[in-house]
């Protein structure tokens, strides 16, 4: 079976940063693969070096400058990537997750895979929808915040557990062809062996635009527009301690034995 | 029309909090609309979950009898034929586990303008949502397009609907293909094991700050110390370093002990909600911006590295 991954680069913003109009200035921000996504590629390629997976590939929505990022998931063992981006894409600054449903299904029909793993949510915009958004609109099955999967080839079925709040775990069914969302602490993700790295540089990332996928501009219309941005106020009221290590850590100790906790 | 349907949500024969808050949300958004309050609930006990709903504000309850648990074929056709029936302006469901598994497929069929995560709304022609980008450094607002618009909410950031409404209250008639490709076969509790977290009085928690596993060997120092009980943040469990029942937060235990000092925690909103009903919380933390600091009592902004081991010997 083929598996197909979504793969997102992500803006992580340093501790102290400005904010220019609604963007965080871009000297603050660090470019990386999405923390889910990484889970999402593990799993994948651990499917295929169980048998049941013949082919990994992935999908990413964004500029050249993702193609870092890419080789990062490649160097992991995912065999190929396409990477979808326009300059109609340029002045958008935040996609809606229809326009993402609409250029990822355009390449899942293209690519026909059986399986579709993607990240329970982004660290930038965190939507947390786009996976089961994309299930819906190809006609596939799908299952949101997985943090185990059990694929049975011969049934065709992923037997998941979804995490639910408070401890709890769902045991779901789902036929494929499908989409899971793949939650964090599914798994353990490799780091990139050196032999990855290279053997990475080898691999295909074809770029395509909304043309060669088949969407015209129209398609990216997103429904959201971002209006403003801010630092969240501080709703703190906490008696800071200040001094060095010593002195602060004197000041912790005497909280803990004035509450009884600790002697 | 300008009426808003709002999706209530429970689990193994109760509603969960958040459906009281769906109503709160919701009641706002239809005040601004000019609307009705809709509510669906879908599944289990609907009768029993009707008459809890049916609190100050709530126009009209409309239940779904199929099936007893939370199934996404299920909910997703369900929402999809009322929404057909009712043509509400906004569709506002929870931004949990289970509305993120059919609220976008909801979205997508219906082709609504879809908001996940809003911690507030703004309505003056149309919708403005605030919602949080890059894990709560910052907040926006976002201004959500088209005549019909689908929003999840997170978890307590409206206040639980109270009184009692005088709703009208209606089975809705729905075919449901029950066989779409979805089972839900069962239900795990995890988290069990040598150590119940949430009976502790004095938690020392450790987050992502300890950067590697070695490193928890310094915490674990300080909590033989103090005689304090261990537990984490999520990535901490998720890296393996400690076992799942030692986890504090949404997906993990709440706890309220006297103490919880967090080291090294940045205080997700998923961490919180496992920690805030905590009686004192002392925050460790380098990020003097981080949102620990909101609902600490007491803090130091340094390095756990060089605070911990002062600390331990406050104690030896």
């Amino acid at each position: 079976m083929k598996v197909l991954v979504t793969v997102k680069e992500v803006a992580e913003v340093a501790d102290d940063f400005e904010i220019a109009g609604t963007e965080v200035d871009e000297r603050y921000l660090e470019y990386d693969l999405n923390e889910w996504d990484d889970y999402a590629v593990e799993e994948a390629v651990q499917l295929k070096e169980d048998g049941p997976a013949d082919e990994v590939v992935t999908v990413t929505i964004g500029p050249e400058r993702a193609d870092e990022t890419i080789r990062m998931a490649l160097a992991k063992g995912a065999d190929r990537a396409v990477r979808v981006w326009d300059d109609a894409l340029e002045d958008v600054d935040l996609l809606d997750v229809e326009t993402k449903t609409n250029m990822l299904a355009a390449v899942v029909e293209e690519e026909d895979p059986d399986l579709v793993l993607s990240g329970v949510q982004a660290g930038d915009d965190a939507f947390g929808a786009t996976g089961v958004s994309l299930a819906d609109h190809l006609g596939f099955q799908w299952g949101a915040v997985v943090n185990a999967l059990d694929y049975d080839h011969e049934a065709g079925v992923a037997h998941v557990h979804r995490e639910l709040e408070g401890g709890v775990e769902e045991l779901t069914d789902i036929e494929l062809p499908a989409v899971l969302t793949i939650q964090t602490g599914i798994n353990e993700p490799r780091y990139a062996s050196l032999r990855g790295i290279r053997q990475a540089q080898s691999k295909e990332i074809a770029p395509k635009t909304l043309n060669d996928v088949g969407l015209d501009a129209d398609a990216v219309e997103s429904d959201l527009t971002l209006t403003s941005m801010y630092e969240p106020e501080s709703e703190s009221d906490a008696e800071l301690f200040e001094g060095d290590a010593g002195e602060t850590a004197g000041r912790l100790a005497e909280v803990l034995r004035e509450k009884g906790v600790a002697e | 029309m300008s009426d808003v349907l709002a999706v209530a949500e429970h689990r193994r024969g109760d509603l969960r909090d958040v459906s009281y808050e769906l109503v709160t949300a919701g009641r706002e958004l239809a005040d601004a609309t000019g609307g009705d309050l809709h509510v669906a609930v879908i599944s289990g006990d609907t009768e029993k979950f009707a008459d809890e709903l049916n609190r100050e504000g709530v126009d009209f309850i409309h239940t779904v009898s199929e099936g007893e648990e939370f199934n996404h074929d299920v909910y997703a056709q369900a929402v999809e034929a009322l929404h057909a029936e009712l043509d509400p302006e906004v569709l506002v469901m929870a931004n949990s586990v289970n509305g993120l598994d059919f609220a976008p497929a909801v979205a997508n069929r219906l082709d609504l303008s879809l908001a996940t995560d809003a911690v507030g709304f703004e309505y003056d022609d149309g919708l403005e949502v605030t919602r949080e980008m890059y894990g709560s450094k910052v907040e926006t607002t976002v201004e959500v397009g088209g005549d019909r618009t689908a929003v999840t909410i997170r978890g307590v950031e409206w206040p639980a609907a109270d009184g009692v409404g005088d709703a009208e209250v209606a089975e809705f008639d729905v075919d449901i293909d029950t066989d779409a490709g979805s089972t839900v076969t069962g239900f795990e509790e995890v988290g069990g094991g040598d150590v119940d977290i949430s009976e502790a009085d004095f938690i020392v928690s450790i987050g992502r700050g300890i950067e590697e596993e070695e490193n928890l060997d310094l915490i674990r120092d300080l909590v033989e110390a103090t005689d304090a009980t261990l537990s984490s943040s999520r990535p901490i469990v998720d890296n393996g370093w400690l076992p799942k029942n030692r986890q504090v937060g949404q997906s993990g235990k709440v706890v309220t002990p006297d103490v919880y000092l967090a080291i090294g925690i940045s205080g997700a909103v998923q961490h919180v909600a496992g920690m805030k009903g905590s009686d004192t919380i002392i925050a460790v933390n380098t990020d003097p911006n981080a949102p620990i600091f909101d609902i600490a009592d007491y803090g130091v902004v340094g390095d756990l590295f060089e605070v911990v081991p002062e600390l331990i010997e406050e104690f030896e």
